[in-house]
């Protein structure tokens, strides 16, 4: 399946804006390109392993957070991941 | 440097003029490279914190999702940000740098003194990790005349 990947995580992908995995779940795929590309492990999961906050991943146009089965969501060559950092902000200090 | 056309620079500022006194935002297409990011279209998004959108932003991922895609077939990527801070300075705030997640985009940020639009500032969010990133004040060059092509994020 195809995984798109945002600007900012493509210098550790070779600058490859769209990579190509294989695997039959979503945490195959994810397990996938951090193998191939193990750079993105440290700017995709915190150091227990688990999703960073401001990091959102969708299949096709579903949050996986949100999916009933999340990782173990069974996915086909058709569908994509697409990995979306957040972007928010504001005038006031916190 | 960031470079952007003249028609851009006015739309992103008139974007926070219209929203006054609530925060705009949106979203720089364009390309980088080792002299820095050129915005070739600038795409509107809405801000989804309606609960105190007079000084925070937001944008959906799901609509982050579809001007990506649009990105894509443009053959441009996503290459930075645009906000606007009512009545408050065109200077990067704690808040902006936490939520600050793309590095090697730019974050263009006008301030909107009483509903008109005053200051414009870029920066350049920099750093290979979340532990070292920070933001760089970054040159604007605005370009009189290239040809701007601000559009309104069409709904999927």
């Amino acid at each position: 399946m195809k995984i798109h990947i945002p600007t900012p995580l493509r210098q550790y992908t070779g600058g490859q804006q769209t990579v190509t995995v294989g695997g039959a779940s979503i945490g195959e795929a994810l397990q996938g390109l951090t193998t191939n590309y193990p750079e993105l492990r440290n700017h995709l999961y915190t150091g227990e392993g688990k999703l960073r906050s401001f990091v959102n991943i969708y299949l096709n146009d579903d949050d996986i957070r949100y999916l009933p089965e999340k990782d173990a969501t069974k996915t086909g060559d058709s569908d994509e991941l697409t990995i979306i950092p957040s972007i928010a902000g504001g005038s006031e200090i916190c | 440097m960031l470079r952007l056309s003249q028609a851009d620079y006015d739309a992103l500022r008139a974007h926070g003029e219209e929203t006054y006194p609530h925060e705009c935002c949106g979203v720089l297409l364009g390309k980088g490279g080792v002299d820095g990011n050129h915005v070739h279209q600038i795409v509107r998004a809405g801000n989804t914190r309606t609960d105190r959108a007079h000084d925070r932003y937001n944008i959906a991922p799901e609509e982050l999702i579809r001007v990506q895609r649009q990105a894509r077939g443009l053959g441009l990527d996503i290459v930075g940000f645009y906000h606007s801070h009512p009545d408050h300075p065109a200077q990067w705030s704690k808040t902006d740098f936490e939520e600050a997640h793309w590095v090697g985009c730019s974050y263009i940020i006008t301030m909107i003194d009483k509903g008109k639009a005053t200051v414009t500032n870029s920066f350049l969010l920099t750093g290979t990790s979340e532990e070292d990133k920070k933001f760089l004040d970054e040159q604007v060059e605005v370009l009189a005349g290239e040809v701007g092509s601000a559009k309104e994020n069409v709904q999927a």
